[in-house]
């Protein structure tokens, strides 16, 4: 499912005191197959952004009042689709795009409610369906999610989600959201708060969920050195916009620009630009693995030459 | 005398639970130690038994020279504050300055007292302008150094921040590094910093990394961090940065292995002119 998004604005408490611009004329596509990574600082528009992306938050478009008054006034251009959906009529059907598209939220193990971790994966399941489904396929669905997110389910089925350890908590969460099969995955900052062990592990699961399960990952994250490691493209949101929408090797060569906004630089971009103050010019994509190999074909021709 | 010292100690949660079997421990006033260890190592037990809020079942725990025991509890904590992890779970009152107030008003300060110490923590903190502020709408940076504010209004000789940037941005991370090292330097206030981050690690005067309980590695960060196989038997990840130095020399450069970034690139820069 391709994501479409064209002229979206959004306003938190309009008309009030508190009234804050959180989305100002933002225009995005995200391709389908993308490991697609969101950045930019606390406050910049990029959670109400994805949060539009499975209906959490609505267009006004899609409300009937809105839409009557904007006939009057002409067309209203804001066009977000996410595959076949239109997200600005006010026909789309949530329970369907919900299905489709999976929303992880920070620290997702603080929604774990239920009494099993079975009953706890399967509520999604059971919430998002417009049919009532059987025990057994209930169960298939929850046993190939919790293996999805490598959990043992004879491990962990039966046991209370509180039980479970931090890691693990995390994952029972995430099988919660993918157990709709969602063609798109969204998760916001899914590896703050882990160990650098816990992290890695995080996107090696994601890694996998991507090749075999959804077709589209988008992440949220304030860590550069992820997305640089992981992502296929990436877009940099600052106070309700879209400053850059580019894959990260592209993006991360612009570390002037990110740095005006306050942001932050790749390990690996920071040692290509003290090796350019030197003169050694290293073109890499900006992960560890090609920043070494591109320092050891460096090696390589200076010692031929 | 130590600011705080664990000696001996022994902690267990219940038959078959997480145990510390010994535990020594003695920093000096002043000092700076950052604790570093993989989730479940003991960190956040650690921190727990420092004030007070775990009991040791054996050996002794002193705050510069006072034993952690029952009828010193209320003096100690006074002494030890404990910034957490979650903003959101650790404040207790809507308004900023109620907030600071709590818990210099439960100790029972004088009125006039409790507005000075509310001065002094809010501007040591760099929030005085939030003082009439509604702490749900500052963000977790802020949130987390009105926590901060919180403690050093009751005056303590040590901090200890259990993961307290764990759930911050960049931006709200550096502001807590940046209050905590003010205090560290400028008020001589004994650090004990529980973390993940390498670059925090590494502001420290010492570092001790936690597995299973028990203090498995103490140095200085740079030392700490250097020694790569130990770290990987704990379960720590190693710096990224080693990680490049470690391939390089692998493929056949000879880079030493280091933690700043301008010393890589030397190393990197010559061996590739001298390779030409």
């Amino acid at each position: 499912m391709r994501i479409v998004a064209e002229h979206l604005s959004y306003t938190y408490n309009p008309k009030s005191p508190f009234e804050t611009k959180a989305l100002d004329d933002v225009s995005l596509t995200i391709e389908e197959g993308e490991f697609f990574g969101i950045l930019g600082h606390t406050g910049s528009g990029k959670s109400t952004f994805v949060q539009h992306l499975n209906g959490l938050l609505r267009l006004p478009s899609s409300m009937k009042r809105y839409r009557e008054k904007r006939k009057k006034e002409g067309e209203c251009k804001t066009v977000l689709r996410v595959g076949d959906f239109d997200l600005a009529s006010k026909k789309t059907d949530f329970r369907a795009l919900r299905r489709s598209v999976g929303m992880v939220f920070q620290y997702p193990e603080y929604q774990l409610f239920a009494e099993t971790v079975k009953d706890d994966v399967a509520f999604g399941l059971k919430n998002f369906s417009d049919k009532k489904l059987s025990a057994d396929e209930i169960g298939r669905a929850v046993r190939d999610a919790l293996a999805a997110v490598g959990l043992d389910y004879g491990e962990v089925a039966n046991k209370s989600p509180f039980d479970l350890s931090g890691g693990q908590k995390r994952r029972a969460a995430i099988a919660g959201v993918i157990v709709t099969k969602p063609e798109v995955l969204i998760l916001d900052e899914p590896a703050a708060g882990l160990d650098p062990l816990g992290k890695r592990e995080l996107m090696e699961l994601l890694h996998r969920l991507h090749k075999s399960w959804c077709k589209t990952v988008v992440i949220v994250s304030h860590d550069m050195d992820e997305i640089a490691e992981n992502c296929t493209m990436s877009a940099v949101f600052a106070e309700g916009r879209v400053v850059f929408s580019l894959p990260p090797k592209e993006l991360f060569k612009r570390h002037e620009e990110l740095e005006r906004l306050g942001l932050d630089i790749p390990l690996t971009a920071k040692l290509c630009r003290a090796l350019g103050a030197r003169g050694v010019n290293v073109d890499c994509d900006f992960t560890v693995e090609g920043f070494v190999r591109a320092v050891l074909a460096l090696k390589e021709k200076g010692g031929r030459a | 005398m130590y600011a705080i010292e664990f000696k001996d100690v022994a902690f267990s949660y219940g038959e078959g639970g997480f145990r510390i079997p010994k535990l020594d421990l003695a920093v000096k006033e002043g000092e700076f130690v950052a604790v570093l260890g993989h989730n479940g190592s003991g960190k956040s037990t650690l921190a727990r038994l420092a004030n007070g809020i775990l009991e040791a079942e054996r050996g002794s725990i002193t705050v510069f020279g006072t034993p952690l025991d029952e009828k010193h509890l209320y003096e100690v904590r006074k002494q030890v504050g404990v910034v957490f992890q979650n903003p959101d779970n650790q404040t207790v009152a809507s308004i900023v300055e109620d907030d600071v107030a709590f818990g210099a008003e439960n100790v029972g300060a004088p009125r006039e007292e409790i507005a000075r110490r509310i001065d002094f923590a809010l501007s040591a903190v760099g929030m005085s302008e939030y003082r009439h502020a509604t702490v749900s709408r500052l963000s977790g940076g802020q949130k987390q150094r009105v926590a901060i504010a919180g403690v050093l209004a009751l005056k303590p000789k040590i901090m200890i921040l259990d993961e307290s940037t764990a759930m911050l941005d960049p931006r709200g991370r550096k502001e807590i590094v940046d209050v905590v090292l003010r205090l560290n330097r400028e008020e001589k206030m004994t650090v004990i910093l529980i973390t993940h981050f390498v670059e925090e690690a590494l502001l420290a005067d010492r570092a001790i990394v936690m597995n299973r309980g028990e203090i498995v590695m103490r140095g200085t960060p740079a030392e700490i961090f250097a020694r790569h196989e130990e770290l990987t038997t704990y379960n720590l990840a190693l710096p990224r940065i080693a990680v490049i130095a470690q391939r390089l020399s692998e493929g056949g450069m000879s880079v030493k292995s280091t933690l700043e970034i301008e010393k890589l690139a030397d190393e990197i820069a010559g061996e590739l002119s001298c390779g030409s």
